[in-house]
């Protein structure tokens, strides 16, 4: 018999029993699904690791005080500040070897204000350095240089989304931004960064960070209520540096060996590396679960193979009487298998990509459909039809035609 | 003179039954020629169905030789026989041993798959089968809709349509009333008439009448082989 005539034989017997047909199939669909949706998701998320810690710039350190989250407010009261802005300058004078740039960053949550529009955004007062360290470039105008970064004028640089948010499509460039009932005049308009690891990267308004202290925390203070961010020359110099910068702190505010760190110093790229090795970790670890899975679903379909090959005796008796030679038999219930598992795979892939962008678009990582891996899980599904569906088939094939004739259903 | 279609010598068939060995055929010799109409007779469990599935190469005899059309069958693999099965011999059993849930039509071409016959052809063959048993315009009926009768005679269409010369029927009007009989023994008749060798099994004296030999069994043995003038059933059938 033809393989073509084979195929068509197998479709319909199928098709006659659709319900079992689909109950057999949910096992690898579930496993070829799960195979995909866990492949694309681990691969998302570590390569949404990756963009936060690359948004964040690499090589760099966070300075802070102890008792203050990164990005938290710096404007109000409350104790805990134990940075001085001496600290950050006798830092900066110490001229550490594996130090490339340093930061102050102050930063606050704030209603900012155009002719059309107002918009809460993130304002950061800041120097020019910053951007270098975040590798920042200007879309349109220019960014705050030495002079204007450490003067107190009322300039400032933002964020694609607040240009678009006050703007519009108008070009920002000379407009007046107003924030605390005061005139800013944007300079310029920075490149968009899209998603980070604390939100829209670009929905931010930047200021020199004199104007910050005066306009926003309304007076020069003595103590340090921002993050300093410190750039590195190289990657392997995080230990180094942070050892230096801890001990010339230490120093600074009289800490004995008995008494903790006042202040914190922390560092992404750890951080990242240890998301992403976790990532990897559970990647490997569903990878497992749903391999194990698809064996089930492949047990599951020499299962149901040998319930039809017995329930179908009769009809095998038959088709040996009329000229079917045992190989006709074992070619049929395999086909059967092999298509029962390949449509079941194909249902997999497209259940699993469902599954992967769904998860993709909840959790905010990219969506990956990892195309190599749908192929090896639905030759592996058609594998598993060959291998499950092998058994079943041969039992058939060895069927007496006179036995099988007389089987009473 | 030409060869015999069948030649069965000493032909013996052992069943084994646990410890017990069931002497179903205890050394039959038969000799049958091509285009005639052979009942097979006997009571229950004398060895009828024992003896049609050996010549129809379902079964092996566990003694004895078997020649089939001058060639010796006894000793083929289970693939030889499939092979010999489907272009010999064409089977209708009592209890029809169709495909439910599977039309007229791809029952009466199941047998055509296994020779490669193309799907066109397959179709063509099987509606002309399925018109010489007055089952024209039923094709695409399920078999699980028809009456006892019409399945049977699909059966038998599927029997023709490989146009294999030998047909061998086991009970064929078993389950059918007496009027259906008729029809269906007048479609067997209508074979012989056309050259086709009809082997009948039966424990039904009116069924063997239609037959022009009778050999009736006891025991696994022959008793009787008498030759007759067959009743013509298509007379009472029209
Ligand atoms: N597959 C089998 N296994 C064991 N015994 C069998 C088998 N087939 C038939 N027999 C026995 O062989 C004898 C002849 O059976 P069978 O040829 O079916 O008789 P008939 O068709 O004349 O009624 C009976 O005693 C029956 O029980
Ligand atoms: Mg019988």
């Amino acid at each position: 018999m033809s393989l073509l005539t084979t195929f068509k034989l197998a479709i319909r017997a199928l098709w006659r029993n659709k319900v079992r047909t689909l109950l057999t199939m949910i096992g690898i669909v579930f496993g070829i699904g799960a195979v995909i949706a866990m492949v694309s998701s681990g691969q998302g998320a570590q390569l949404a690791v990756k963009q936060v810690f690359q948004s964040m710039g690499t090589n760099v350190l966070i300075v802070t005080n102890q008792s203050m989250r990164g990005g938290g407010p710096s404007t109000g009261g409350g104790g805990g500040a134990s940075l001085t802005w001496e600290d950050l300058t006798a830092l900066q004078a110490e001229e550490i070897p594996t130090i490339k740039w340093m930061a102050p960053v102050l930063d606050s949550r704030t209603q900012v204000v155009s002719e059309e529009a107002n918009w809460n955004t993130r304002v950061y007062g800041t120097n020019a350095t910053w951007f270098k360290i975040r590798n920042w470039e200007a879309a349109e105008g220019t960014l705050l240089d030495e002079d204007t970064g450490n003067s107190n004028a009322k300039v400032t640089v933002i964020g694609k989304t607040v240009a678009t948010q006050l703007f519009g499509t108008a070009s920002p460039i000379g407009q007046t931004i107003r924030v605390n009932g005061q005139p800013y005049e944007v300079i310029g308009v920075l490149t968009a960064k899209g998603q980070g690891p604390m939100g829209d990267n670009d929905d931010a308004m930047v200021i020199p960070v004199k104007t910050f202290q005066q306009k926003i925390d309304r007076g020069i203070a003595k103590y340090f209520r921002g993050q300093l961010l410190v750039s590195m020359t190289r990657d392997d110099a995080a230990e180094q540096t942070m050892a230096k910068i801890s001990s010339i702190l230490r120093d600074r505010h009289k800490l004995d060996g008995s008494q903790e760190d006042d202040f914190r110093i922390r560092n992404p790229a750890e951080w990242a590396k240890a998301q992403q090795d976790s990532t990897e970790r559970i990647a490997t670890l569903l990878a497992i679960v749903a391999a194990v899975s698809l064996l089930i679903g492949g047990i599951g379909v020499m299962n149901i193979m040998l319930v039809s090959v017995i329930e179908r005796t009769r009809e095998i008796g038959i088709r040996m009487a009329v000229g079917a030679k045992p190989l006709d038999v074992m070619t049929q219930f395999l086909v059967e298998a092999i298509v029962l598992a390949a449509v079941g795979g194909a249902l997999g892939v497209a259940l699993g990509y469902g599954a992967a962008h769904y998860m993709a678009g909840y959790f905010g990582w990219p969506m990956i459909f990892p195309a190599k891996t749908a192929a090896i899980a639905f030759a592996v599904s058609g594998g598993v039809g060959v291998g499950f569906g092998l058994y079943p088939a041969i039992r058939a094939s060895r069927l007496d035609p006179i036995t099988a004739l007389r089987y009473e259903t | 003179m030409t060869t015999p279609l069948i030649e069965m010598r000493a032909i013996e068939r052992t069943y084994v039954m646990g410890d017990n060995l069931v002497h179903a055929l205890r050394g039959v010799d038969l000799t049958i020629d091509k285009g005639s109409s052979i009942a097979i007779m006997g009571t229950s469990g004398s060895g009828k169905s024992t003896m049609m599935n050996i010549m129809g190469c379902l079964d092996q005899p566990t003694k004895g030789s078997y020649l089939l059309n001058g060639k010796d069958v006894s000793r083929l693999s289970r693939s030889q026989l499939a092979d010999v099965r489907g272009r010999m011999i064409g089977f209708v059993f009592q209890s029809f041993n169709l495909l439910s849930r599977t039309s007229a039509l791809e029952n009466v071409e199941m047998p055509l798959m296994y020779q490669g016959v193309s799907s066109a052809d397959r179709h063509k063959r099987a509606r002309q089968a399925l018109e010489r048993v007055n089952l024209a315009g039923r094709e695409h009926h399920h078999t699980n809709q028809l009456s006892g009768g019409q399945q049977q005679r699909v059966a038998i269409a599927r029997a023709l349509v490989t146009e294999a010369p030998v047909i061998m029927a086991d009970e064929p009007t078993g389950n059918l009333d007496s009027k259906t009989s008729f029809e269906v023994m007048a479609i067997l008749q209508g074979l012989v008439d056309e050259g086709k060798t009809v082997i009948l099994v039966t424990h039904e004296a009116d069924i063997a009448a239609y037959a022009s030999r009778v050999v009736t069994l006891r025991d696994g043995l022959i008793i009787e082989d008498r030759q007759q003038t067959p009743v013509k059933a298509g007379e009472v059938a029209a």
